[in-house]
């Protein structure tokens, strides 16, 4: 090339030499230095991950292990959460139960995530009857209060873990759905899309590697929020004695097994609620800290 | 197609708004040809139909824009009407498009290296993918863009607006097109980058021999690149000629009103020449001539009828019935 393309020193240059990159990476160290309670709450979560996985290495006793002699125990060194109607330790339950409230609140997640993104972005971005159809049938999931739709389902489908997943997993999909779907629209008429429609790229190409990305800050927000209401609507469903069944220990179940005893023995009760409680504020508070430093849309400071 | 030598030939093209409102006739009956090689620019005021023309081209007019008529023969093939698979195949890799503001046509998410690259591995399925990264390094090295290899990893607000517009170019060019359309490629840069990006085109042109559609609103960049002008008014060519012939020998009222619109150094008036009014409405065109209400040589006549476009001089056209009347009134 001539002289004429030489180059001439521009801010970009300045901005990269300085290490002002700002990715997802420095973002979430910003949110942990800024934020002490999504920070703490991360690593609460991490916490519970790790003994719900160890279960049974930490676990001092099995999960369904009786000791009739020692019924209803209050705290102690033996048993630092006391024991239940039937002698089982209450804080190796808990630890078994965390696997269940987990698994529970995240996979169904997971899988609310995928069809919510797949169909917002077919119903953004083809329009038309396709966007009529799948946000009609959303409109309806939303319609139904959430914990009604599960126990419908619950009750067709029989309980067990697999029909809880289904049931957690189409309540959550349609508010995924319908936030996609508002990005859609709006990004479809960017002038990127349309730069990547002139070279040629393929519609498909264009919802899932050039809309999506653009998405994920909202899609982590929305999937740390998603968690915890599904933790939720598994303690109640267990409560309600439809979700996990006895003798497979879940929080909700405990919590609706120690009911019985409330007034004799009221610390059965209190470990599965405070461990419910603790687990959902550290979500919901990280699900908060991330949306402060993710979402474009909301200005930190 | 009517002539070898073009790579692009519009016949009366109707590019229509079809709104609750009425039929919006954004481009009218336009013609146009671009030969082989060469430079043309489309000029005109905001709102006169350039970018319809452009969208029209590449098939991306939006909703409720549609091609009503005419024919857009391309490289021997007809574009309109064709499906919109085709379409997609052609675009991109024989005829593509770099648009108005670099700041907002790539992906704020999406590298701008694996940007160009997707626009080649898209038409080229079976390069690997290795070797797509090394021909884009190699373009981004042609377009003036400073370590490329650096460049290839840095996300768009990363760059500068003349460093998109670069890497914009370079999207647009590394399938190696015939004919490259540039809808104001410089209007968002200042005007030392204007320069280089203006420059830089023209130097890719004459390296690879592809034809260039510039569509602007600025005489200037018409001045510093073009081989022949369009100059459109109101969704209809009003007068096209080559650049020096246009510039000497101005025959349409309008074009010289664009051009007695550029600021001179070293003139100083109290006010900068305008051409009086608006662009008017294209719901409510006037019946004859469409620039007759801003026209300071209108008369019943171009109230009542439009005039065709009538040659000047050789391959000069210009739409107005006064003209030989002026010219005789200036001599």
């Amino acid at each position: 090339m001539d002289e004429n393309l030489t180059y001439l020193p521009d801010s970009s240059d300045l901005a990269s030499q300085l290490g002002e990159k700002d990715g997802i990476k420095e973002k979430l160290l910003r949110m942990c230095r800024q934020n002490k309670l999504a920070a703490a709450s991360a690593i609460i979560i991490f916490i519970i991950i790790l003994m719900a996985v160890l279960a049974p290495v930490i676990a001092p006793y099995g999960e369904s292990e009786q000791d009739l002699l020692n019924r209803l125990q209050g705290p102690s060194v033996a048993h630092w959460f006391g024991t239940d109607e039937l002698g089982r330790d209450v804080f190796t339950r808990i630890l078994y139960g965390a696997r269940v409230s987990l698994t529970i609140g995240i996979l169904p997640s997971i899988i609310a995530l995928v069809v919510g993104v797949t169909l917002g972005l077919l119903a953004g971005y083809m329009g038309g009857w396709v966007d009529y159809l799948i946000m009609r049938v959303a409109d309806v999931m939303l319609s139904i209060p959430s914990l009604l739709l599960a126990m419908v389902v619950m009750y067709t489908l029989g309980s067990s873990t697999m029909t809880l997943f289904i049931a957690l997993s189409m309540v959550n999909w349609a508010s995924v759905a319908r936030v996609v779907r508002s990005h859609t629209l709006s990004l479809k008429e960017s002038e990127y899309v349309e730069a990547a429609r002139s070279i040629g790229v393929s519609k498909w190409s264009i919802m899932f590697r050039h809309i999506m990305p653009n998405c994920i800050p909202s899609l982590i927000v929305l999937f740390t929020l998603n968690i915890p209401s599904a933790i939720l609507s598994e303690s109640s469903l267990s409560f309600l004695g439809i979700g996990v069944q006895p003798p497979q220990a879940s929080w909700g179940l405990m919590v609706n097994q120690a009911k019985e005893f409330l007034f004799t023995t009221p610390w059965l009760c209190l470990a599965p609620c405070l461990s419910i409680m603790v687990v959902v504020l550290a979500f919901n508070f990280l699900g908060d800290g991330l949306r402060d430093v993710l979402d474009p849309y909301m200005k930190t400071q | 197609m009517e002539n070898e030598n073009n790579i692009l030939e519009i016949r009366g093209l109707q590019s229509y708004f079809f709104t609750e409102k009425g039929v919006v006739p954004a481009v009218d009956g336009l013609n146009l040809d671009i030969p082989k090689g060469k430079i043309v620019g489309l000029v005109g005021e905001s709102g006169c139909g350039k970018s319809m023309t452009a969208r029209s081209i590449m098939g991306l007019l939006k909703y409720p824009g549609k091609i009503a008529g005419g024919s857009i023969l391309f490289d021997n093939r007809e574009l309109v009407g064709c499906r919109n698979r085709e379409l997609r195949k052609l675009c991109g890799d024989d005829l593509s498009m770099i648009f108005q503001e670099p700041m907002t046509s790539l992906n704020p998410v999406l590298k701008v290296g694996r940007q160009v690259r997707g626009a080649l591995l898209t038409h080229n399925r079976s390069l690997s993918k290795e070797e797509a990264k090394r021909q884009v390094i190699e373009m981004f090295d042609r377009v003036g863009i400073p370590a490329p290899e650096k460049r290839y990893d840095c996300y768009p607000h990363e760059l500068s607006g003349g460093m998109r517009q670069r890497v914009m170019i370079a999207m647009a060019m590394i399938c190696k097109p015939k004919l490259l359309i540039a809808d104001e490629p410089t209007t968002a840069l200042d005007v030392t980058i204007e320069a280089q990006i203006l420059r830089l085109m023209k130097a890719l042109q004459q390296e690879t021999g592809m034809s260039i559609l510039i569509i602007t609103h600025n005489m200037g960049v018409v001045a510093e690149i073009c081989d022949y002008v369009y100059v459109m008014y109101a969704g209809q060519i009003m007068e096209q000629a080559e650049t020096f012939e246009l510039f000497d020998h101005t025959a349409h009222p309008y074009t010289q009103g664009l051009l007695a619109s550029i600021p001179r150094i070293g003139a100083n008036p109290e006010r900068l020449h305008t051409i009086p009014g608006v662009v008017p409405n294209l719901l409510h065109l006037p019946q004859g001539c469409t620039f007759c209400n801003r026209c300071a040589y209108a008369t019943e006549a171009c109230r009542q009828s439009r005039s065709e476009l009538q040659s000047v001089n050789g391959s000069h056209l210009v739409r107005c019935f006064r003209r030989e009347q002026r010219e005789e009134d200036a001599v």
